[in-house]
């Protein structure tokens, strides 16, 4: 395993490296996927996540049941290998004689959705209240600011259970909650490098010829916080499909007939001292993809901004 | 620093308020607490009463003042669940929580901070590619998945620990090793990579030059310094700390502030969770004071501005 912490930190200027990346074209994707393939962890991570997006995309056609089919006759099936197992049922069977293997693989469209979903939201609120936070400064900056403190000062789950008790769980409800509760650390983060950026000669220059705000915004400062912002939502991932298990697993997330691996543990739960592989098969699909993500998440961070690894 | 301790409790109250704002906002938003309340062949004139005896009927802003007089008073209303006002029913769970976060957040420590600096001095050995692999594993790893797998093992396989609810030292152990086993392991990340940076120093270098043993340069020199993150980290696990409880709560049926909060949000007891949500604030508020006031006194250089 290859340690972030460990390789030298020779990183330029951040935007050096972002006009680099942006120069390499076409071969540019060869040398990623053989720097991907260099770091062990980083090809794990990707093979992973691509198993859990093929899954997802391809669901219908891989599950062998459909997820929602009860068959009250073959609840608590165990998986095929052992005794009492059934044929049909590789992973075997739940409380309601749903099938455990083609509702894990369901399961992995609400994680991705949730995940991706969420994190696009709290990405594109934090980018855009960060850059007004650190190109204005003055009142809207400290307005801004003590909003985020006020966030922070919450724990986030905390938020969500309150907003998810106000207005009812559901998936679209899921992901603009966890969305907008967790925008502070793109805006700190984004804020942060527009307060370095704005100050070079690039952004004076543009300053200077009476280019808008608006424009400056978008066609200089933007390009330059884009890899920071990427490393960011690649770790966020990994914390909002936990988080989207925790929600469903409290009852407050994704409810039936969508599937969610958080809401199967919840199931599985009640069932442990009999039936151990309800709540065992979900728990393992959400460790494996945070694992991956978290793997392909770490090479990311290390191929587009290697001062992030300090600070890790 | 007193001066430093008293600005930092006035800056409190414009967060407080805030949280105020929005837990005020969200109430107002969940529905008629009228309808709720009574039955369903109530008239239009009781109705009409009602609303006005909860004082619905007058401006938000009103409303909003006098919301906030109430909390002040420590006055969240009557939960409609346990029919008794909702701040003593809330502070009464508090001791179940703090023993809870407190056993969890000890047993993180003492993995977190040897495994982090063994890992760090015996970096890139198979010790070191052994310890940060389990703290990913413990990192992916949902907490009450792992609680319910601690659970399937030790309490039915092996009978050693009750499997719910809280009593003696037992019910203890398994919902703190959930708890505290997460912890560790974003933590022990953490303490390795500031270790390293601290390692990497020059006066670490003068002192391995000046024959010092590994272990005195490790534990007296670089340790000292080493704190200064530690705590920062600490500060960091706080609020962690806290949503892990409740969810840790919810898979251990531990009778504690989390498991109250999830079976109102639940039961729509909007009264005890506007207490449960101020009493948690003020809670992590507090604790980010105390950590930075231990902060403050390990490192002489920052200074109280």
């Amino acid at each position: 395993m290859a340690h972030p912490a460990d390789s030298t930190n020779d990183a330029g200027p951040a935007d050096v490296r972002v006009a680099a990346a942006a120069r390499r074209k076409p071969g540019s994707w060869t040398r990623l996927l053989r720097s991907l393939i260099r770091s062990k962890t980083g090809a794990v991570g990707a093979l992973i996540v691509v198993t859990v997006v093929l899954l997802a995309a391809l669901a219908p056609l891989l599950a062998p049941h459909d997820p929602a089919d009860v068959e009250p006759l073959q609840r608590l099936k165990p998986p095929v290998w052992m005794e009492g197992g059934l044929p049909g049922h590789l992973l075997g069977t739940d409380n309601l004689g749903r099938d455990i293997l083609s509702r894990i693989v369901y399961g992995a469209q609400v994680s991705l959705l949730v995940g991706i979903g969420a994190v696009l939201v709290s990405g594109a609120v934090g980018a855009v209240l960060g850059l007004v936070s650190g190109y204005f400064g003055g009142w809207i900056n400290a307005l801004i600011m003590r909003v985020a403190d006020a966030f922070l000062a919450i724990p986030t789950i905390l938020l969500m259970l309150v907003v998810l008790a106000v207005v009812g769980p559901g998936l679209t409800t899921l992901i603009f909650v966890i969305g907008f509760t967790n925008w502070v650390p793109y805006a700190r983060v984004v804020r942060g490098e527009v307060l370095s950026i704005k100050e070079r000669d690039f952004v004076k220059a543009a300053q200077a010829v009476g280019a808008r705000s608006g424009r400056i915004l978008y066609k200089h400062i933007l390009p330059n916080i884009i890899s920071s912002f990427i490393v960011i939502s690649g770790m966020s991932v990994a914390t909002t499909i936990i988080l989207e298990a925790s929600l469903s697993f409290l009852g407050l997330g994704i409810t039936s007939p969508d599937v969610s691996w958080g809401g199967m543990l919840s199931d599985g739960r009640s069932y442990v001292a009999t039936s151990w592989w309800v709540a065992t098969f979900p728990g393992i699909a959400i460790t494996v993809t945070v694992l991956g993500v978290i793997f392909l998440g770490d090479w990311l961070r290390d191929v587009l901004d290697p001062r992030m690894k300090e600070r890790a | 620093m007193a001066r430093y301790i008293v600005k930092s409790l006035l800056q409190m109250i414009p967060v407080l308020l805030l949280i105020s704002l929005i837990v005020f906002i969200l109430v107002r938003v969940t529905g008629d607490p009228v309808a709720l309340m009574l039955p369903e062949s109530a008239s239009e004139a009781d109705r009409v009463a009602l609303t006005a005896a909860l004082g619905l009927d007058k401006p938000l802003l009103v409303q909003y003042g006098i919301f906030l007089a109430d909390a002040l008073q420590g006055d969240f209303g009557t939960s409609f669940h346990y029919g008794q006002s909702s701040l003593p029913l809330v502070l009464e769970r508090l001791p179940a929580s703090f023993e809870l976060a407190a056993a969890a957040m000890a047993l993180a420590v003492l993995l977190a901070v040897p495994l982090g600096i063994l890992s760090a001095v015996k970096r890139n050995t198979v010790l070191d590619l052994l310890i940060s692999g389990v703290s990913v594993i413990g990192k992916a790893m949902p907490n009450f998945w792992m609680g319910i797998m601690l659970i399937l093992l030790f309490s039915v396989y092996l009978g050693y620990f009750p499997v719910s609810g809280r009593g003696g030292f037992d019910h203890l152990i398994l919902p703190a090793v959930t708890l505290g086993v997460g912890l560790a392991a974003q933590m022990t990340r953490l303490i390795r990579s500031s270790m390293l940076e601290i390692l990497s120093q020059d006066y670490i270098r003068t002192a391995r030059s000046k024959g010092l043993s590994e272990l005195v340069v490790v534990g007296s020199h670089a340790f000292r310094n080493g704190l200064i993150p530690v705590v920062t980290i600490l500060t960091l696990q706080f609020t962690s700390l806290i949503g892990g409880t409740l969810i840790t709560e919810t898979v251990f049926a531990w009778p504690g502030l989390g498991q109250l909060l999830v079976t109102s949000v639940n039961n729509h007891d909007m009264a005890i969770v506007q207490a449960a949500v101020f009493v948690i604030a003020i809670i992590v508020i507090l604790g980010n004071l105390l950590t930075d006031i231990v902060y403050r006194l390990l490192d002489p250089r920052i200074k109280y501005s």
